[in-house]
């Protein structure tokens, strides 16, 4: 157990060591977050009608829960990276906690996922959004990304860990996260959308998450959100970190 | 490169169970991959620090082997046991006695060289700055200290595979595992690292490596074990692999090609076998030593055939590998060095 913590914390290590030598990788975690509340904030705002919120409020839950699905992007490429170069292998060879690839791997995710919310928090607040709710609500609607967020590393996990190179992980994830997350109520309200639509947007987890934090940052009517969004994401986690551990041992047996 | 790179006793790390059971012991093992049977009953023992040379061109099976050593795949059928331990059973507590420097580098590029080195010791369950020291050290020994805060990505095909072999010395392991460790590596670096493996032996590390080049097996190896189709088929100290071939060649180089039928009928009756001829060169297998040259010269003056030169010399482990497979290990090479 207390290798499976050191392992962890030194694959996390050597994760986030790449972004000091790789700092176009910043690029991803910083730059595209903010063009992305820009885009939306000024080309959409005035088109769409949010009954109640001004489109800014309403906007900026629903993009960094979008933004944090992305995050685990990074523990996809780099882990597909990690099998093909033979890295794995050489892990592999090593008397290290099995586990410990891939929970330094989503750890480091967390790091830059808690990076680039503080970004995006900053870049909102300037073009105008604003809370309304306390600091305890603020610091769990964090604490609810991250752990979101973390969950989803998982699914990136597995998905890095399926296909044969980096460029499929990037087009089966956009292919994933892109319907999910916009048939959700993160830019658009639900109501607004045809039958079909409005009723996978209803059970998307996507919608969960985003009315929860709207729920803790807005003030918004949370129903079950809170509770509903941090169930899922112990779901998500409950199915995905064990598949991906799995499949993890498969790929490196190859 | 220097004689520090094990300063410590390298048995020690293994605690050894019984003293006298071979640090690697292979009996009946196949590893099949679909229809391709890519290990066919392989059985290997490599004393303790002996050092074993697995010979065969590509796709023998040198690098499955190595990796069900190494813990990477587990056999089909058979019983593998490196440093008293089964690496199907044990495969967690060897992996604290083995090191792998694998067919293809494998480091982490966007790390430093030094960073790589720490992150495996750390693995290793080393501390940092026990990590940083080794790291440090083993730089120093593979002649990449001016690289060691450099980003891997940097590195020359080279210094990769130097830096891969010292990450696989990083925690003194007593059984290491070398795929093909010199493919790839200049003549001095290949040297470089021939002196290397042979510190390490003489300090105890047992050693099992893979190769297709017969020189290396011949330098490096106490034992020389010939794999082909995923069957071992001959295994000797490289003096009785090329014993197997019987006796010395005698090769005979005409002033003129169109006499070599004529020399071919003069030398016959020293050998058990017709002599062959290839242009104006005429070989022979010839029985015991003393005298043959003479009595070759004899012979073909007898005959009135022009000599330019000839001389005996001992089989090549080209030649053996050449009889026992029926092909000859530099087509392998070749194809190797495009890739
Ligand atoms: N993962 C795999 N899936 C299917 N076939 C495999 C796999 N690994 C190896 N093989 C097959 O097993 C045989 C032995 O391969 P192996 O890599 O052990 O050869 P090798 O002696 O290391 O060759 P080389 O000199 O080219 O490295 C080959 O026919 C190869 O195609
Ligand atoms: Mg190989």
């Amino acid at each position: 157990m207390r290798r499976l913590v050191t392992d962890t914390l030194v694959i996390s290590e050597r994760n986030l060591g790449r972004l000091r030598t790789a700092p176009d990788l910043l690029i991803a975690f910083t730059v595209q977050p903010v063009m992305f509340v820009l885009l939306f904030a000024f080309v959409f705002g005035g088109a769409i009608q949010t009954p109640g919120y001004d489109y800014i409020d309403f906007l900026i839950p629903g993009i960094i829960v979008q933004n944090i699905a992305f995050g685990g992007f990074v523990t996809a490429l780099g882990l597909n990276e990690d099998v093909s170069k033979g890295l794995i292998d050489r892990f592999r060879t090593l008397p290290m906690a099995r586990a410990a690839v891939l929970a330094g791997r989503t750890l480091a995710d967390v790091a830059t996922n808690l990076l680039s919310l503080l970004i995006l928090l900053a870049t909102a607040l300037i073009i105008g959004f604003s809370f309304d709710a306390g600091v305890g609500e603020i610091l769990a609607g964090i604490g609810l990304l991250m752990l979101f967020g973390y969950a989803f590393s998982w699914v990136f996990a597995l998905l890095g860990l399926m296909v044969s190179s980096p460029e499929s992980a990037n087009s089966l994830g956009f292919l994933a996260v892109f319907p999910l997350t916009f048939i959700s109520s993160a830019f658009v309200p639900v109501e607004s959308m045809p039958g079909g639509l409005a009723w996978f947007a209803e059970i998307n987890p996507f919608t969960i998450v985003v009315d929860a934090m709207r729920a803790l940052w807005l003030d918004a009517p949370a129903g079950d959100a809170v509770w509903g969004a941090v169930v899922w994401s112990l779901v998500i986690l409950a199915v995905f970190a064990p598949l991906a551990v799995r499949r993890y041992r498969l790929a490196a047996a190859r | 490169m220097t004689t520090t790179l094990v300063p410590s006793d390298p048995q020690e790390a293994a605690v050894p169970d019984n003293p006298d059971e071979p640090a690697i012991s292979v009996r009946g093992l196949v590893k099949s991959f679909g229809d391709v049977r890519a290990l066919d009953g392989v059985d290997l023992e490599v004393a303790r620090g002996a050092v074993l040379a697995l010979l065969g061109p590509n796709g023998a099976g040198k690098t499955t082997a190595v990796r069900v050593l190494t813990t990477l795949l587990e056999p089909d059928v058979g019983t593998v046991r490196v440093a008293g331990l089964d690496v199907v059973r044990d495969a967690g507590a060897l992996r604290e006695r083995i090191g792998l420097a694998g067919q293809y580098a494998a480091v982490d590029e966007n790390l430093t060289g030094l960073e790589n080195l720490v992150m495996v010791g750390r693995l290793y369950g080393m501390r940092r700055a026990a990590a940083r020291e080794r790291g440090l050290e083993l730089l120093a020994d593979f002649e990449l200290m001016d690289a060691a805060r450099r980003p891997a990505k940097t590195y020359s095909g080279g210094m990769r595979r130097r830096l891969d072999l010292a990450a696989a010395l990083v925690a003194r392991p007593p059984v290491l595992f070398l795929d093909e460790p010199t493919t790839g590596l200049d003549p001095r670096s290949r040297l470089a690292l021939w002196g290397t493996i042979e510190t390490l032996a003489g300090e105890g590390t047992t050693v099992l490596l893979t190769t297709q080049y017969l020189d290396e097996a011949d330098r490096l190896a106490d034992t020389i074990a010939v794999i082909d189709r995923g069957k071992v088929i001959a295994r000797g100290t490289s003096d009785e692999l090329k014993d197997r071939l019987g006796g010395e060649r005698l090769e005979v180089r005409l002033a003129e090609a169109a006499a070599a039928p004529v020399a071919a009928r003069a030398l016959a009756p020293m050998s058990d076998e017709w002599p062959t001829t290839a242009g104006a060169t005429v070989g022979l297998t010839v029985r015991g030593r003393d005298g043959t040259i003479v009595e070759a010269v004899r012979r073909l003056d007898e005959a009135g055939v022009g000599v330019l030169d000839l001389g005996l010399r001992r089989p090549t482990l080209d030649d053996v590998f050449l009889s026992l497979t029926g092909h000859v290990a530099e087509a392998a090479d070749d194809e190797e060095g495009t890739a």
